[in-house]
């Protein structure tokens, strides 16, 4: 059918749908680098709510 | 079956920089600079990518505000010839899109900086956007022609913000911060709008040179020039400032209140025969002088991190 010809139009829109996706792809990696920091300086590394400190075992984790 | 969507090739449509624009970036330079020094200045330490992206929240939150702004600012930008050809008075962003950007990135950037960094950061961004869309846009800016005295508390909040997202609290220094460029605001665009008067007036806006005459608005830019000088020269007996900045922010203040002398000294016809050039120049001395005051706290950081550590 003539849906393959592409129209002008659409050549518009790639340029913002490639902007769209650009944004999204770096907000991911943003997170992504967010989180690893936040774990590494042990900002949002909090004993479980649940169980108490003392029962921790020593060395858990290591 | 059919199933077909009729679309106008012709219309004119959106392309990814319209909507960018509709993010004031020449505005949210500022927003980031003067968010990356309050946060820079602030004691402690901030990991580099945290830093990145709190200023990027931060800078975005500034943008959604822009966003509001032109959403509901188009009736009267399409009257003005600096600002007709902005996406939504020329057609090419609808009123509900830009609407919708400014809201959707308004609560993103609130939420991902609280999460980022603190709810204390978060809470100011968050009064910053409603301010300037809300109170600044929506009431004070064709209500009163101290809009620009009131409303440029937006501009003045993101080094508050920057401080808050390093430290977690609201202190002298930010306060100060926020009182330098609050106070430069209105000589600011006084100074732009004594020569920019046309556009205002067909647009309606009571500007204070449209409503009390230019003979006021020049009183009243060295009135502020006037009460600026000491706050900012206070911000260097603060732990941020120190000998660079005092000095930095002396000298600026001596050249900043010469230019509003010589501005309120001046009559219409004078300032005509030559087309505003003390008030363009001055205007262009707004600009370096908040800048330079920005620069001199970060050189004033780097020279306390250096005999610090």
């Amino acid at each position: 059918m003539g849906l393959a010809k592409e129209h002008e139009l659409h050549r518009r829109r790639a340029g913002r749908n490639i902007g769209v996706g650009l944004l999204l792809g770096g907000f991911v990696l943003l997170v992504f680098a967010v989180t690893v920091v936040k774990l590494v300086e042990g900002q949002d590394i909090r004993p479980h709510p649940t169980i108490p400190l003392e029962t921790t075992p020593k060395g858990a984790g290591q | 079956m059919t199933d077909t969507t009729t679309i106008n090739a012709n219309a004119p449509e959106a392309r990814f920089g319209d909507y960018v624009v509709l993010l004031k970036p020449r505005v949210m330079s500022l927003v980031v600079f003067t968010a990356a020094v309050g946060m820079l200045v602030a004691p402690g330490h901030v990991h580099p990518v945290i830093a990145f992206a709190a200023v990027l929240f931060i800078a975005i939150g500034g943008g959604a505000s822009g966003a509001l702004n032109m959403w509901y600012d188009a009736d009267i930008d399409r009257l003005m010839r600096r600002t007709r050809a902005r996406p939504v008075p020329d057609g090419r962003v609808t009123p509900g899109e830009a609407l919708a950007l400014g809201l959707w990135l308004s609560g993103f950037s609130v939420v991902m900086l609280g999460l980022v960094t603190n709810w204390v950061a978060a809470a100011l961004l968050a009064f910053t956007i409603f301010f300037y869309a809300v109170v600044y846009t929506m009431w004070l800016k064709r209500s009163t022609p101290q809009n620009i005295v009131i409303g440029g508390a937006a501009g003045a909040f993101p080094p508050m913000i920057g401080w808050a997202a390093a430290t977690g609290t609201i202190s002298v220094e930010s306060v100060l911060m926020f009182l330098l460029i609050f106070l430069w605001t209105p000589p600011h665009f006084w100074a732009l709008s004594l020569y920019m008067n046309d556009d205002y007036t067909r647009a309606g806006v009571p500007m204070l040179t449209v409503t009390h005459g230019r003979r006021t608005a020049r009183r009243q830019i060295l009135a502020y020039t006037l009460i600026l000088a000491p706050a900012a020269i206070a911000l260097g007996l603060t732990s941020v400032g120190g000998a660079v900045y005092l000095a930095a922010s002396i000298v600026l203040n001596l050249a900043f209140v010469a230019g509003a002398v010589q501005i309120v000294g001046r009559t219409e016809a004078e300032a005509e025969a030559d087309r505003y050039r003390a008030e363009r120049r001055f205007f262009r001395l707004s600009l370096l002088y908040l800048f330079l005051h920005f620069v001199a706290l970060m050189v004033e950081a780097g020279v306390h991190r250096l005999v610090g550590g």
